[in-house]
Parts: C-alpha cells; structure tokens; sequence
C-alpha cells in the first residue's frame, strides 16, 4: 500500500513545510520562549527611548491641539477633513489584515496562519489604539467625547441620530477594538502558561500566572477553548468586513462627488487587507531576523502574504478604474469632474503616487523570484503602504477642496503640527510593539505545536488515503 | 477501601499524543470515569475517548447574540421615537435599514463576551491554585509532555493499583498527586 507512487518531494513542492529544521516540541518552546526570559538587551532599551521618545512628541501634539483646539491642523474650509481622517482610516485598514490573518484563515483551515497570527493580531490592536486617537481627539472637545456613546447624562439631555453613519462608525470601531482585545487575550492564556511553567523566579510565576488565569491545559480546558476561539473566529470575520465598510459609510453615504457612491465597501475592505498585509510583511521581515524564528516564520508564509498583497492589490486597481468608468457613464458632471481633477487637478501628484504604489507595484509579485527576496518584499510592502496612505487623502482631499461653487475652492496644506502628530503615531504603534516583543510569546506556541503534530499524522497517513483514489496518485 | 481523602490523584506522564490517547482509552475499557488529561496543545479525539460531552458554550453565546440584537433594536427604536424624537428630512424615526450597523455591532459585541466569559466560566477560571500544580512534572504539561491523571474520586481508585496499571500504559513517570 504505502509503497505505491508516492513521492514525498513532490508532495513537499505541492505544500512545502511550514515549520524547518524539524524542531521537537520543546525546541519550539524554547525558540518563542526564550526571548521573553533573556537578559534585557541593550538594543532593547535603545529601541524603547527613541520610539518611547517619538512618543512623547505624540502626547505633546495631542496637548498642544487639546489646549489650543482643532485650527492648529491644516483642516480649515472647504477641507474639513485632513490628515485626521486620513490617519484614522489608514491605521484602522492596517489593523483589518491581522483579524484576516487570525479569523478569516482560521475558518479556512490555512495551517499556515500559525506562526504569524499572534504577531499580526498584536498589530491589529496596536493599529487600532494609534486609529481611535483620531475620532477622538477631532470632535473639537475631546473631553465630551463620551457624548458619541448613547450613555444616559445629564449635560448632554439628548439620544444620538442614529441615522448618521458616524455613529454606526463609532460602534463598528469600539466593537471591533474590544473584539480583537479578547481574542488576542484568549488566544495568549495557553502561551502565557507556557512562561509561567518555565518561570525561575516568584515574581514572574505570579505575574504570569495571574495573567494566565491558571490555565491549566485540560481537556476540559481544551474542550472549551476551541469552541470558544472557533465561535471569536466566527465572530471577527464578519465584524472585520463589516468595521470597513461601515468606515466606509462615512463617506459613502454622504452626497459629496467622488464619496457617493457604492463600490466604496468592498473597495474599502480590498485596501485594508492590501495594506495591512503589507504592514505585516514589514513587520515580519524584521521580526523573525531580531527574535531567530526564520524556522518558524518561514519563505512559505512571506511567499503566501505576498500573493495575498497581489490579489488585493489588483482588486484595488480594479476598483479605481472602475470608479472612473462609473464617474463617465454616469454622466454626472459633478462626479465627472472630480475624477478628472483627481488624476490632473492639484492633487495628481498624489493620485499618481498612489497609482504608482498601488497598482503597479504589487504586479511584481507575480514572479516568484521577487516575492521570495526579502529585501525586495520589504521595500515593496513599504511602497504600498505609503500608497494606501495616499489613497485615502486623495478621497479625502480631492472631493472636499473642490465645492460646488468656485469661490469654495481650496486646497489642503498639513500643518506641522500634523505631520509631528501622524509621526507621533508611528511612536507609539512602535513602542507598543517593543513592549509587546519583551514579554509576550509572539508566536502562537500551542497552535504551532498542534498544526507540527497534526501535520505529521497527514504525512504519515497520506500514502495511506491516496492508495484509494490511484488515478490522482498517477496523476503526480 | 483505603482514605483518599488527601489525595487528587495518580499522574502519569507519556511523551507523545498517541501513547496518552492509547492509555485514555484503555483506562476507560477498564472502568476509570473520573480522569483528566493535561496537554500543551488540543488533541484530537480526546473527547470521545474521554467519554465528554461536547461544549455547551455554543447555546451560552447564542444567548448573548440575542441579548445583544434586542438591545440594539430597543435601544434605538426607544432613544429615537420616545425618549428624543429627531425629525430630520422627513425621515422615519425608526427603521430596520438604518438601524441594522448597530444591531449587527452589538450583536457581535455581546456573542463575543458571551464566548470569552462563558468559556472562562465553563472552565472555572481564573483559579491559580489547583491540585495538579502539585506534581513535579507539571511544567512539562505544557511543553512537550503529556499526562493523565485518573483522581481519586473515581470509584475504582487504588493508589497502588491505579499506579501499576497506568505503568502498564508506557506511562514514562507516574507519581501520586496531593489534593
């Protein structure tokens, strides 16, 4: 039986192996383990004070317009909207890749999202944490931003228009933050009891051990924790589509040129997944050469992000030609001009940028050669994240500075209170992660664990199962 | 019958998957019910042959979804025809059309504290103490070891006996476990 054609090297080119150097159980351990339990760097510390101090810049921007108010940004009329949204829409579509990654792939049974999902998830929080900044702090009075919450209060003595999609907005996103929040959490408990076991001192067994709540790995346990992580998937991955278009609503629903219109849902949800893919790449790429987890976080898993960054990356450039086929033919003049002004107005130079990096650059990723070149993917996955950041200024901008009336016309100019805010954000999306790389596993230990032994069992069974079916086994 | 009253439980420690799965089955064969097996990562197949029933976290976030879709549906139907009627462009004070981002948001805020606190609940966490921390071994449990412990409280439970059938099992270690 076992001795029919069957060919192992061609099985391994078919699904090449997720996890190299066939590390035992423990190895594994060890390699996600270690770099929580190690001497704290030296470079660790050097990471922390310049991040930690980009920071700071942050909180000192955010006082700074606090105090003085919403004018110390470029954001005036006919541009009532700027880089705040811009931001605000750009990291919340950075997030969307890492709920992907954990939720959507985990239903389709991808064995590869393994090694990646803790990492991308941590990123979809710390995304989040740098979008919800945003909102709240351009209400103008950040201080009555719980007024955006239908809480009962007195000062307020009014409901709010739930017509309006900002609120949708507002729930899509707390919902979406909280989400993540708890699945990240459920899905650290059994990594947690990990360090705690392998702790040398008290104060980490406690610490460890109140934060794994005293998971104790049963059956029992187990039992319930995949149902549970099975129904947060279930969960997520209609939120994580439902969170862009209804970011997308913002604009969408509106009745301003170049906003009103109904490709903006999935087209939003596209460019999220497209950029947030390529933020993990970034990410990753640096990730898995600081902490030695190139076994772990192996070329099959870049490879595999970057034929995800290929697919959404057309389907992006599909969108935007389609929008100005829609601007044509609906013979719509307002809606005719305003893409004519977005690919030649004042603004082309940004359009192009974003063509440039949205459109053309993921093509190259159809060569196999240069999706598997790491310094290639990095550079790459950096074009097209300043290309989704471009995209959504150009939306922003380019339908607001041209109104219906010519005297209403203007043209947005960041401030540089701006751009020192929007850098701020990088701080603390770093630092954040900085934090996160020094105490917490950031490989999911047990899933990759699980998928090692899983995925043994399917080779030792494989001659096994194709013996029934011969024709697929000549087929090879 | 001797007191085991002091007692969690006897421990035994296997090396891979398979053998503790091939050991759970035969404790059953041979009468043990009250058993628990401590893993680094889920094993499948473990249930059946524990003999456990399936999680019933499924209905406990079903009632969460409810909860949360109700809510959303009283809350702006209430805040928006009773409590603050908003007339705008003549628009109705209540739809289902416009009303549905919020339901689905809510809907899914409260299945998912529903899944994460009902499986906290289910499992009796947090607890950081728990008689299985007592073995010497324990650490293990989640690396790369995998131990079954048959406890105290099951009727067929002989210290000894227990002990020398779970060797019989290719158990690597086995040691008994204080409550």
């Amino acid at each position: 039986m076992a001795d029919l054609a069957f060919d192992p090297k061609a099985v391994e080119q078919l699904s090449p192996p997720l996890v190299t150097g066939q590390p035992s159980l423990h190895d594994v351990t060890e390699a996600v383990s270690i770099h929580t339990e190690l001497e704290t760097h030296r470079n660790w510390y050097i990471a922390l004070a310049i991040s930690g101090s980009i920071t700071l810049l942050l909180g000192s921007m955010l006082a700074y317009l606090v105090a003085t108010g919403v004018g110390v940004w470029g954001n005036n009329n006919p541009v009532g909207w700027g880089w705040d949204i811009t931001n605000f829409v750009f990291w919340i579509g950075i997030g969307h890749a890492g709920t992907l990654i954990s939720a959507i792939l985990f239903l389709f049974r991808q064995k590869w999202r393994t090694s990646i999902n803790r990492f991308a998830e941590a990123m979809t929080l710390f995304a989040v944490a740098c979008a919800g900044i945003y909102p709240l702090v351009h209400v103008g009075r950040p201080w009555r931003a719980y007024w955006l919450f239908p809480i009962p209060n007195a000062d307020l003595a009014m409901w709010q228009n739930f017509r309006s999609p900002l609120l949708w907005d507002v729930f899509a996103v707390s919902t979406y933050a909280t989400v993540s929040a708890m699945f990240w959490y459920v899905g650290l408990i059994p990594d947690l009891a990990i360090i705690r076991d392998r702790a040398t001192t008290k104060l980490r067994h406690t610490i460890y051990g109140i934060a794994s709540l005293g998971w104790r790995g049963s059956a029992t346990h187990w039992k319930n924790y995949e149902k549970a992580y099975m129904i947060l998937a279930g969960l997520s991955t209609p939120l994580v589509l439902s969170v862009h278009t209804i970011v997308s609503f913002d604009f969408a629903v509106s009745i301003i040129p170049g906003w009103h219109t109904t490709i903006f849902p999935p087209y939003f949800v596209a460019g999220a997944i497209f950029s947030g893919f390529a933020m993990v790449i970034t990410l990753m790429v640096i990730a898995r050469w600081v902490f030695k987890v190139e076994h772990l976080v192996t070329m099959t898993h870049l490879e595999n992000m970057n034929k995800v960054i290929l697919a959404t990356g057309t389907i992006v450039g599909y969108a935007y030609a389609t929008e100005f086929f829609i601007a044509w033919y609906s013979g719509n003049e307002y809606e005719r001009f305003t893409f004519i002004n977005r690919a030649m107005g004042p603004y082309a130079w940004a359009y192009w940028s974003m063509v440039s990096c949205n459109v053309i650059s993921p093509q190259f990723f159809w060569f196999k050669k240069l999706r598997t070149n790491i310094p290639f993917m990095f550079v790459l996955s950096i074009f097209v994240n300043i290309g989704m950041w471009f995209e959504r200024f150009v939306i922003i901008a380019t339908s607001l500075h041209r109104d219906y009336l010519p005297a209403s016309w203007g043209y947005f100019r960041p401030t540089i209170v701006d751009i020192l805010t929007f850098f701020g954000t990088f701080g603390l999306f770093i630092t954040l992660f900085v934090f996160f790389t020094r105490f917490l596993p950031i490989i999911a230990v047990s899933e990759v664990k699980g998928m090692m032994i899983q995925t043994e069992h399917e080779k030792h069974y494989l001659p096994a199962t194709t013996a029934g079916s011969p024709e697929s086994v000549r087929a090879h | 019958m001797a007191d085991h009253s002091s007692i969690h439980g006897v421990v035994a420690d296997f090396s891979s998957p398979d053998t503790l799965l091939d050991a759970v089955k035969a404790a059953r064969a041979q009468g043990y019910t009250k058993m628990e097996a401590y893993t680094p990562f889920p094993i499948h197949g473990i249930d059946e042959a524990m003999g456990a029933k399936p999680s019933i976290l499924g209905y406990i976030v079903l009632c969460g979804s409810a909860t949360g879709f109700t809510t959303a549906v009283l809350l702006q139907w209430w805040t928006g025809t009773i409590a603050y009627p908003l007339v705008i462009s003549g628009k109705p004070l209540f739809a289902f059309e416009f009303g549905f981002p919020v339901m689905f948001e809510l809907t899914v805020l409260l299945s998912a504290f529903a899944a994460v606190f009902g499986m906290l609940g289910l499992n009796g966490l947090p607890r950081l103490s728990h008689p299985i921390f007592n073995y010497s071994g324990v650490a293990g449990s989640s690396d790369d070891r995998f131990l079954l412990v048959i406890e105290a409280s099951d009727k067929r439970f002989d210290a000894n006996a227990t002990k020398d059938f779970l060797a019989s099992l290719g158990a690597e270690k086995l040691e008994v476990v204080e409550a």
